[in-house]
């Protein structure tokens, strides 16, 4: 689809398909190995449904010995392989390639050890993000980072996208509660990085494999930190007239000093779309909806809700609710969690995009996006991470209707560049994957892309891992290696030395 | 030899491309209050960033900070307080233990080494709070990664690869780091008295429970005496802080005698007291001793901290403190040999970690690994890495790995 410009796909590999799949049942013997155009059907996208592909073949290694074989088989037949999680990436991450063995890692799900002296779980990569939590909460323990997907996304795949979710503000992305992977590279190698210390001892390699999206290695046991779970959550409900007003609400709360647990903001037409499929009770008259959760024990909670009451009334709020038991927190909640499916009642299909922005250029950025609206005759319905500035428009279309995805897609591209544009960036959680790969041009100039491209290089020198996502244009590593050297002299003869 | 001190990012870029072009290794220096940790450096040129100095940008609503790497830690610091922000990552301070002034380190210092302190448990190091940077690397070209929003997954992180690299894989011109509101209130519950395992269950205990302890040290007998000016006296004091608002630390603190109301006698100590003590544990001020007596820093599973110390009681005089719940081992020799291989074979024993040789005489530093040895495969990674961006090893060759890039250009190693 759009002219999305994919890996060409290697001749010699596709004409050697039936000896791949016949040494992959070698060392993936029983049921991991898939070939049937039918049952792979199944695995031809992710998240981001648009593109959709087959693979060569669909490999569900279970051991790291498998990983590793295949890795190396591969590596010595230059065949590309492209990773999976629980296939939840919006971002196109986990795509297949027609010439690239599909290494799933679903099979890779126990839990391997629970440590709550010194808190930390060990996981295969294809437990749940919320499978963890399950494992500890009757000790009263969970796992912080809490992506919208957790039911179902991989915490191998949180790895790979970095992950966050509406507790990040306070609690961290998944970089801040990962201690430790292990994980194999292209050339089979197996490699560990932390475990249940803190720091590197050396480069922080861990901090780089965190949201590579599966392009430097395939991540086989992951160390997470947990958390003891705060006493008590309750959360206003607050409503503007204008979303200038929201914002400088959240400005204020944090200059007061508050980082709550949760801080989430919406837009006129999310909030319509929102009560009208889960009858929240949210007041229709506002232009913007923020919902504020403090968490921690009751005394703290009590007083920072009615700090935070103050701070809404000074900015003007129309309406603030403050939740008077749990069932009325969700109640809050609910409006909010049922939006991505509540704009999809209002229109057929809906494309959701993933920028960050400096908080205090919303309204600027809000204001660009009804003008795009108009330019493009699409809606456009605004959920918005409002502590960190991480913005999920949900642009309206409908797929049937010749050209509107099209549409859809240089409006969200419009949509990031302005992101860019204000000093944020194209992608907050979700990932660059295939979907905006071509845009990291508008972030980054060439020598920055190539500097990110040898970090790749040090890894998997001929582009073997999940190539076509992220990097626009793929440079060989012999030629990023080229050095251009110009000249010996000081251009600086002035600067101070001595 | 000579001495280069550019003013500006551009400078920085012109002077490392000629260096590049000369092949001649620079030693890359903010303060040099760090100097003195690594193997130690022979190169011809040394590049001076102490007068690339400023902040940039600074936006409290938006928790975001901006400064020229070799802008003082201390000016940053005194900058935040004065909007009631703090990095909350605490960087610590090597000077006093390295026989150096007090308050001196730049913010670029702080990422390439990827500094943290007591509140590491709760608040991460360095590298969970640095955004942005902007740096020039070892083939004599400068690039960006990150921005200035906490949430963006754009690119690889090249930003938190630039933590605890020392020097050897770009010099930094700028750098943005997320900042946070200080906290109002603190109050730190000492509980006195305790073994080392004693103190290491209570707090794993204060850590589980729902307090939010914010840090967790043991000072052993006699080392106690030696923070915050001997305010704590000698007996062996394991200490818990709680940050926050007045209500809750209040409340928390509370919680935390009802838990150890048997554990031993109980100290309550608050405000700048309080700060004096967490400030003395973070610098390693019990060690600061004015010698060279070899002083480790061992990072490890918190409950095995003190079992591996025991261990090593039996085979070499030591002096011994934790940090992080116990994670965190500071360690001195008393009989001035480093015993790296003795520590690192228990440190294997006892779950693994790494032990960074942070003090030691100039001999030793050469003669000894200063950074932990990583396995085989992973050495080979992080060598093809250093070759990615420095491919001439023009920057602080050596100082992290021996060999690593070095052995090309003759320099003694």
């Amino acid at each position: 689809m759009s002219g999305l410009a994919m890996p060409k796909p290697d001749d010699a590999t596709m004409r050697r398909r039936d000896e791949i799949v016949a040494d992959m049942r070698i060392i993936v013997p029983g049921e991991g190995v898939v070939d049937a155009a039918n049952a792979m059907r199944a695995f031809e996208s992710d998240g981001l449904t648009a593109y959709r592909q087959l693979p060569l073949v669909v490999v569900l290694p279970e051991t790291v010995a498998q990983v590793s074989r295949v890795l190396k088989y591969c590596n010595d037949r230059n065949i590309r392989v492209v990773p999976r999680g629980s296939g939840t990436s919006l971002s196109g991450g986990a795509l297949p390639l027609e010439d690239a063995v599909l290494l799933v890692m679903s099979r890779f799900n126990r839990i391997l050890e629970i440590d709550f002296p010194n808190r930390v779980v060990v996981v295969q990569p294809g437990v749940t993000n919320l499978g963890i939590t399950t494992a500890v909460e009757q000790e009263g323990f969970y796992y912080a980072p809490d992506p919208s997907s957790q039911i179902a996304c991989s915490i191998g795949g949180n790895v790979a996208e970095n992950s966050g979710g509406v507790h990040c503000l306070k609690y961290g992305l998944t970089a801040n509660n990962v201690l430790g992977i292990e994980m194999v590279l292209m050339n089979g190698e197996v490699v560990r990085l932390g475990g249940s210390h803190l720091d590197a001892e050396g480069y922080d390699l861990l901090g780089v494999m965190t949201g590579s999206e599966g392009l430097l290695g395939v991540v086989t046991e992951v160390t997470v930190r947990i958390l003891k779970k705060p006493e008590t959550a309750r959360a206003l409900l607050i409503g503007f007239p204008t979303s200038e007003q929201g914002g400088q609400c959240v400005a204020d709360i944090i200059g007061a000093g508050i980082i709550p647990g949760g801080m989430e903001m919406m837009d006129r037409p999310a909030i319509h779309a929102a009560e009208d499929f889960v009858h929240a009770g949210y007041p229709l008259d506002v232009e913007a909806l923020l919902i504020v959760e403090l968490d921690g024990p009751g005394v703290e909670v009590d007083h920072l809700i009615t700090a935070v009451e103050a701070i809404a009334i000074r900015n003007g709020s129309t309406t603030c609710r403050i939740s008077q038991s749990e069932q009325e927190r969700l109640s809050f909640w609910a409006g909010r969690k049922a939006a991505f499916p509540a704009v999809g009642r209002i229109s057929p299909d809906y494309y959701c995009m993933d920028g960050t922005i400096p908080r205090k250029e919303l309204p600027r950025v809000l204001a660009g996006m009804r003008e795009l609206s108009e330019k493009y005759g699409l809606g456009v319905a605004n959920v918005f991470h409002a502590g960190d500035g991480n913005l999920h428009p949900l642009i309206l279309y409908d797929a049937n209707v010749p050209g509107e995805l099209d549409k859809a897609e240089s409006f969200g591209a419009d949509i990031l560049r302005l992101c860019v544009k204000v000093g944020g960036v194209l992608t907050g959680e979700h990932g660059v994957g295939v979907e905006k790969r071509d845009l990291m041009p508008e972030m980054f100039n060439q020598i920055d892309l190539d500097q990110q491209m040898r970090v790749k290089c040090a890894f998997d020198p001929n582009h073997l891992l999940n190539p076509g996502k992220v990097f626009p244009q793929l440079r060989r590593c012999a030629e990023l290696g080229r050095m251009h050297i110009s000249g010996g002299k000081l251009p600086f003869p002035d600067i101070p030395r001595f | 030899m000579t001495t280069f001190t550019p003013t500006t990012s551009d400078e920085v870029l012109s002077t490392v491309a000629w260096a590049v072009a000369e092949e001649s290794p620079l030693e890359i220096l903010g303060h040099g209050s760090k100097r003195g940790i690594g193997r130690p450096l022979q190169t011809e040129h040394t590049l001076d960033l102490s007068k690339l100095t400023g902040v940039t940008l600074y936006e409290p609503a938006e928790l975001v900070l901006s400064a020229k790497a070799g802008t003082p830690l201390a000016e940053i610091e005194r900058l935040l307080a004065e909007n009631g922000q703090q990095l909350a990552f605490e960087p610590m301070d090597y000077g006093p233990l390295l026989g150096g002034e007090p308050g001196k380190g730049t913010i670029g210092g702080v990422l390439a080494a990827n500094l943290s302190g007591p509140r590491r448990l709760k608040a991460g190091a360095a590298r969970d709070h640095i955004l942005g940077i902007n740096v020039v690397s070892g083939r004599g070209e400068a690039f960006k990664s990150g921005g200035r929003v906490v949430k963006n997954v754009t690119g690889y992180d090249m930003s938190k690869l630039m933590a605890n690299s020392w020097g050897t894989l770009a010099v930094f011109t700028d750098v943005t780091f997320k900042v946070l509101p200080a906290a109002e209130t603190e109050v730190t519950l000492a509980i006195r008295g305790l073994l080392d395992d004693a103190a290491a269950s209570a707090m794993a205990l204060a850590l589980g429970c729902s307090a939010e302890v914010s840090s967790a040290a043991h000072l052993p007998e006699r080392i106690a005496a030696r923070v915050a000016g001997g305010t704590l006296g000698s007996d062996a004091a394991t200490l818990l802080r709680v940050e926050g608002f007045g209500p809750s630390v209040a409340y928390r603190i509370a919680a935390l005698k009802t838990l150890f109301a048997n554990a031993g006698p109980l100290q309550e100590i608050s405000g700048e007291a309080s700060r004096l003590i967490w400030r003395d544990v973070r610098d390693i001020r019990p060690f600061a001793d004015g010698s060279e007596k070899p002083v480790w820093r061992v990072s490890m599973t918190p409950s095995q901290g003190h079992q591996m110390v025991l261990t090593l009681r039996m085979q070499a005089a030591v002096s011994a403190f934790y940090d992080w719940q116990g994670g965190l081992v500071w360690l001195r020799m008393e009989e001035g040999d480093p015993e790296a291989a003795l520590l690192r074979g228990l440190l294997r024993k006892h779950g693994g970690g790494h032990a960074t040789l942070v003090r030691a005489a100039p001999a030793h530093r050469a003669a000894v690994p200063v950074f932990e040895p990583q396995a085989p495969h992973l050495a080979a990674l992080s060598a093809r890495l250093k070759a990615e961006f420095d491919p001439k090893a023009i920057l602080n060759p050596g100082r992290m790995a021996p060999g690593v890039g070095s052995a090309t250009l003759g320099i003694a190693t």
